[in-house]
């Protein structure tokens, strides 16, 4: 396979209502910044990959269409992705895919939300005839799922606490991060409004305005430039309501890592992976998702959250940049984790950086929990 | 110049479009047997799994679900939350319980309100049955169900009701 | 790198409405067929990738539910575009390319009738300029046609042979929605929708699903003994600013022309993604398609399922080498108003 390396990443600033530009300048802003970072130009550029979750969300379909001239894609070839939550992490992989194949050596890819141009929960949640009206959005669906991590392991109930003030004070080191509160503390968080049990309103994650960009170039074309290897990636679904399905660890999860780790001949994750940046929305996805790629067994997971070990201090960092719970521009959030887990191994994360940092992992997870999209990037080749 | 007097620097431009929904053929045979206070699944010919409310096909094996199969209108909470903040455009007033419920047969959950009951006397596994409204309020919509409540019998151990291919 | 084939294909009946077939069931009867054609099933296929537009139907997540079709346990290799399943073909074959699979399943599906196609379609356009005046797709073609005539590049004679054509050509499409002839003067007495296109220059509003099954050299003739090579594959997009574009020509297919060494290729047949009838004697005439049978199936004119259409141009191509024995064909696939964004696709016979 023809190997490939993330050379630039950028990112917008994230926050509720970005209303000083538009969704082409949104994506735009990230794309600037992430060919400045790569160093290189527009004619380098040979295809572009745009990835977001429902146009419902702004109302434009297709935007690859109207963004094409934003996007610098005339003239080129555009893809757009749409794998619900999952699709920034899918995005990466199609991007990386582009020039894995050898049929192209430079590829642009970028991700957005503009939440603020319509409402997500109603979006998510419309009204659909002969269907009872009781979904409230993501945060209810996803809440029974997380009782039920709950039930089977009897973590305490401060462990999602932990996770939402842990990743409010990485976000704290992040100045593009949406969600800025300082002193934020387990006590803070506990003490906000319960939204859908278990979840309080601080263990939720926003929503957010932002786009994320990458360019990802084949070896040859690498030069001396500071490059994020990619060493293995892959996606998985399942069915929606397919008996048997398990939800709290699905079984699309488990089979994403274990192939990417096959890829990237890690053996161990929990001491090879130097960091990770997994797609957690809501507090509990940390622990449940520990467990689900594979970092610890099956009902341990909480019990690295309890002990600091995903802290930025401890010995496997997990959402260095604050994560979903942090910002949330839905589309780009997984592109997001997969470009932060880059950043690391670039050294490029400034004060969210983890320490010699060499693989790191970045996830995506979306739809009911059925779609799922994963990378390994190193500092080195091999 | 006061707040108010600035000007504001967006628009809400709304846009609006109408479709013609249609449900399905496998929903629509439940939904004419909820019409007439039924609760029917379909199962899937090759592995057995019992769906409802059906979709026509059975995503394990990736066939259509051709046999229908009456169920009883009681089950077991397979999980839940309790929900605090209001959802858009519904009458329902927070805090309401929101179940993922799992009828007796059936080999996957759908998502329905459980009342009757003290919210935090809730729990997974708890048994429970359809209160249905009353007759001649009946239509195509699983909401002629109001919500389900408990009845007297022991607790199920949810991690029995995992589907196994027969 | 891998060659790629094109192994199968199948397409469901294009339906004027229809009406209670959900997605599941539209997309399963397409999905077994391409599988039973060729023996195989859904523990065959390295890579799964379907094209649809959540619009269509109004709903957040219309491909979701349409994954249920497919047998996904074990969990499986799988992506959706929000685009023409031709480029869902497209990322398939990437990734064969890239070796992560060997064989790919490629579905597209789309249901026009439950919305008002005119105003969906109006959303593509840029949010804060062109989409508040509602914009439909016939006007925005229009546009293109009236320039096509003004500069003579195509004449209003070529659009109505353009439709009568079609309507004889659905004879030989099973799966048809327009079949009954149409005659010079029942084209003539047709009134005008936006000028110069009157109906019959139009495509039905239609609803449907195709599937697709492409395999890598190593395992294409496992599957078949009439492989057909996907021997060159292009595609870029246009702006999206139609003052800033010369609606007289088209960049994109002449980058496809040259990016695929076309000039000199005879081809046997040809399938064009054409949903209007000027858009035929247009790319006829810049892909030097004069005298190559084009269109056989009848094209989107008679039936036109979208987020599919651009597939089954691909697909039809291949039924017609498979069927004829013929060495080269060309395929055509478009998105967007005026033909922003074009895919040529050559294959042929022999590898």
């Amino acid at each position: 396979m023809i190997q490939a390396g993330v050379i630039g990443v950028g990112q917008t600033n994230y926050d509720s209502k970005r209303r000083d530009v538009s969704m082409a300048g949104l994506v735009r802003e990230a794309i600037d910044k992430a060919m400045l970072a790569a160093d290189i130009e527009w004619d380098a550029v040979d295809a572009v990959v745009l990835g977001k979750a429902p146009d419902m969300f702004e109302g434009v379909i297709m935007p690859e269409l109207y963004l094409a001239d934003a996007i610098g894609a005339v003239g080129k070839p555009v893809l757009r992705v749409h794998t619900a939550g999952s699709v920034g992490g899918s995005t990466a992989v199609i991007a990386a895919s582009h020039v894995c194949s050898g049929q192209f050596k430079t590829v642009l890819t970028v991700t957005f939300e503009k939440q603020s141009e319509s409402n997500a929960t109603w979006a998510l949640s419309p009204r659909y005839p002969y269907s009872p009206h009781i979904n409230a959005g993501a945060g209810g669906y996803f809440a029974p799922f997380i009782r039920e991590y709950i039930r089977r392991y009897e973590p305490p109930e401060h462990i999602g606490w932990k996770v939402a003030a842990k990743d409010r004070q990485n976000a704290l080191k992040n100045p593009l991060a949406h969600l800025q509160i300082p002193g934020i503390d387990e006590k803070m968080v506990s003490e906000t409004p319960m939204l859908w049990e278990p979840l309080r309103y601080l263990e939720s994650c926003p929503s957010s305005d932002g786009a994320c960009a990458m360019v990802i170039t084949s070896e040859d074309r690498v030069g001396s430039r500071n490059v994020a290897w990619i060493r293995g990636m892959a996606v998985r679904s399942e069915g929606t309501l397919s008996a048997g399905r398990d939800e709290v660890n699905p079984q699309g999860g488990i089979d994403c890592a274990k192939d990417i780790y096959q890829q990237a001949g890690i053996h161990n994750p929990r001491t090879e992976i130097d960091c990770a940046e997994i797609y957690v929305p809501f507090s509990w996805y940390e622990p449940m998702w520990l467990e689900n790629l594979g970092f610890c067994d099956l009902g341990q997971g909480w019990k690295l959250t309890d002990e600091g070990v995903t802290a930025l201090d401890g010995s496997l960092p997990v959402n260095m940049s604050g994560g979903v719970l942090s910002s949330n521009p839905i589309g780009a959030s997984g592109m997001i984790r997969f470009g932060e887990a880059a950043l690391q191994v670039m050294g490029l994360a400034e004060d969210h950086q983890v320490e010699d940092a060499k693989i790191s992992m970045g996830h995506a997870y979306g739809g009911a929990a059925q779609f799922f999209a994963m990378w390994i990037v190193s500092s080195s080749k091999d | 110049m006061s707040d108010d007097q600035a000007p504001k620097d967006y628009k809400e431009s709304f846009i609006h479009l109408e479709y013609q929904y249609t449900a399905g053929s496998a929903t629509t045979t439940f939904l004419n047997q909820v019409k007439e206070g039924r609760l029917v699944g379909q199962s899937c010919p090759k592995c057995k799994a019992v769906y409802v409310p059906p979709r026509g096909s059975c995503p394990r094996c990736g066939i259509a679900t051709s046999i229908e199969v009456p169920l009883t209108d009681k089950g077991c909470v397979e999980s839940f939350t309790v929900v605090h903040i209001p959802i858009p455009g519904n009458p329902i007033v927070p805090p309401y319980v929101c179940a993922m419920i799992r009828l007796d047969e059936a080999d996957i959950s759908f998502l329905h309100l459980v009342q009757d009951i003290e919210i935090d006397q809730i729990r997974i596994g708890m048994r429970v049955q359809a209160v249905w409204k009353p007759k001649d309020e009946w239509t195509h919509s699983l909401e002629n169900i109001k919500w389900f409540a408990p009845i007297d019998e022991p607790d199920v151990d949810v991690s029995t009701l995992r589907f196994k291919p027969s | 790198m891998k060659k790629v084939a094109v192994v199968g294909y199948a397409q469901h009946k294009i339906l004027p409405n229809a009406g209670a077939l959900n997605e599941v069931e539209l997309i399963m009867p397409v999905v077994h067929k391409v599988f039973n054609d060729l023996g195989i099933s859904q523990d065959d296929i390295g890579f799964t990738c379907s094209g649809s537009c959540d619009y269509l139907q109004g709903a957040a997540f219309a491909f979701v539910e349409g994954l249920s079709a497919i047998q996904t346990s074990p969990p499986i290799k799988e992506s959706h575009v929000e685009m023409d399943a031709a480029w869902a073909l497209y990322e398939s074959m990437l990734k064969i390319k890239m070796g992560d699979a060997d064989t790919a399943l490629i579905y597209g599906f789309g249901k026009s009738s439950p919305g008002n196609l005119d105003s969906i379609i109006s959303l593509q356009m840029d949010p804060y300029y062109i989409s508040p005046l509602w914009p439909d797709r016939v006007s925005l073609a229009a546009l293109q046609a009236q320039i096509l005539l003004q500069q003579k590049i195509i004449t209003h004679d070529e659009m109505m042979a353009t439709v009568i054509e079609a309507r004889n050509n659905a004879a030989n499409n099973p799966n048809a929605l327009l079949t009954d002839h149409v005659s010079e003067d029942l084209y003539q007495a047709d009134s005008l929708i936006s000028s110069p296109l009157r109906g019959f220059d139009c495509p039905p509003i239609s609803d449907g699903a195709s599937a697709m099954v492409i395999a890598s050299e190593d395992k294409a003739f496992e599957f078949t003994d009439n492989p057909i090579w996907i021997e060159g594959i292009d595609h870029s997009i246009e702006s999206s600013n139609l003052g800033s574009r010369d609606l007289a020509t088209s960049p994109t297919i002449q980058n496809a022309i040259t990016n695929l060494n076309l000039k000199n290729i005879n081809f046997d047949v040809a399938e064009l993604h054409t949903q209007f009838s000027h858009e035929v004697p247009f790319l006829r005439k810049l892909l030097n398609l004069t005298n190559v049978p084009t269109n056989l199936s009848g094209g989107p004119l008679v039936g036109n399922v979208m987020m599919c259409a651009g597939l089954d141009a691909i697909g039809k191509t291949f039924q017609s080498l498979v069927r004829d024995q013929s060495d080269h064909g060309i395929a055509h696939a478009s998105s967007g108003p005026c033909l922003q964004h074009n895919m040529v696709v050559h294959l042929e016979r022999h590898k």
